[in-house]
């Protein structure tokens, strides 16, 4: 084969091109895709039209077929390959014509519910995250606050402490090793979502720490600190450990320890129970006796939502006292109780 | 609607992306931090006490 034909070939087609294109050097063009022609450099057509070129346009394959109708969906390939482009002319420059108006609706009702849908998922994500992450703040500050309180009147008389605090002030700090190595909240006087956004709260007319009767505490499930997240985790015989400003008191869950056997104790109490909200029998002196029965021995109950994330029904778990108060003089970082879990 | 507030924010596309951005981010802190904290004490999610 002649070597150098190739390259004549070449200035054969660069000669036919000049000519095509009135002598202007073709710009770009793309390579030939393999089973249709060779796609020219797209020239304005206006251009085209006031050079007054002959009708002559690009038919390199010299098979008739000229690129203003080839057989090609123009929606499907690139715009370069749009034999409609005379069209695009005619559209006047930015302007889209203007859709019918029940598109419009359907489109923006579309666009309403996506919206809605996305703002749920932004509450729960509040519910969840954002007011844990609210309530750590709240809380560091009620642990300064009640530090505070008890630092300036430091109290040794257990005695002096049966005085409940006013609805909103700080009643005192709760323990719960098996919650959590450092698990500790402050209790609030109240159950108002005022205080339970803030941590748990005390029900006001049920017994203070370490009295007899019923020391009740409420608190969230789930967000707000979430300070009853795993109320369930409770073992039999686990410490609730209560932080007064002169003592602390150990409470343990009932039931048998070292089981999941929560049992029932001499007054009919289980160390845990599911009931429906309007059983308010469970903060009662006597765990489930009546509102006006004498108490019984010195509980500890805690109420949240059960199941989580619901409403439905409520989680109770129910604590006694073991032994009597511990003098904070005598155990400044706390009973052995602690360490538990 | 959100068309609508893409093509009525000035400058070019780079300063409409910001735009929307600190746009979004306004109305999630909105709704984080003033509407929710509103609505959600009176929604029934989160009772936790036991009364009549």
């Amino acid at each position: 084969m002649d070597p150098s034909r190739g390259r004549r070939d070449e200035q054969d087609r660069t000669q036919r091109m000049d000519l095509v294109s009135g002598g202007r050097s073709v710009r770009g063009g793309l390579p030939p895709v393999p089973g249709r022609p060779a796609v020219p450099p797209r020239t304005p057509h206006r251009e085209a039209e006031t050079d007054q070129q002959p009708d002559l346009r690009w038919d390199e394959t010299a098979t008739g077929v000229r690129y203003q109708d080839d057989r090609y969906d123009d929606d499907r390939y690139d715009d370069r390959y749009d034999d409609d482009w005379h069209e695009d002319d005619d559209a006047p420059a930015g302007r889209r014509p203007r859709d019918p108006l029940w598109q419009v609706a359907v489109r923006g009702f579309g666009q309403l519910l996506v919206t809605a849908g996305l703002v749920v998922m932004l509450f729960v994500f509040y519910e969840v995250y954002v007011t844990d992450f609210l309530n750590d703040r709240t809380q560091g500050q009620l642990s300064d606050q009640i530090h505070e309180q008890w630092d300036a009147a430091p109290a040794t008389d257990p005695a002096a402490e049966q005085v409940a605090p006013p609805v909103g002030a700080p009643v005192a700090v709760v323990h719960i090793p098996r919650l959590g190595e450092d698990y500790e909240k402050v209790v609030l006087e109240g159950t108002t979502e005022d205080e339970l956004s803030q941590g748990p709260g005390r029900y006001v007319d049920s017994a203070l720490p370490g009295q007899q009767g019923n020391f009740a505490l409420a608190g969230h499930r789930v967000g707000k600190g979430s300070p009853f997240l795993d109320a369930d985790k409770l073992l039999p015989g686990d410490p609730i450990v209560v932080e007064t400003a002169s003592s602390w008191y150990v409470y343990r869950v009932l039931g048998t320890p070292g089981t999941t056997d929560y049992g029932v104790d001499a007054n009919g109490v289980p160390g845990q129970q599911i009931v429906t909200p309007d059983q308010v029998a469970v903060i009662n002196p006597v765990p489930g006796g009546t509102a006006d029965a004498a108490p019984a021995g010195a509980y500890l109950t805690l109420t949240t939502c059960h199941p989580k994330y619901s409403a439905r029904q409520r989680l109770i778990v129910h604590a006694v006292l073991d032994g009597g108060p511990i003098s904070k003089t005598e155990a400044p970082d706390g009973p052995p109780a602690l360490q538990e879990g | 609607m959100y068309g609508w507030i893409w093509r009525h924010l000035p400058g070019p596309t780079a300063s409409k992306a910001v735009l929307a951005l600190v746009l979004v981010l306004a109305v999630v802190a909105l709704l984080l931090f003033v509407v929710f904290p509103y609505v959600e004490p009176r929604l029934p999610f989160n009772d936790v006490t036991v009364d009549q």
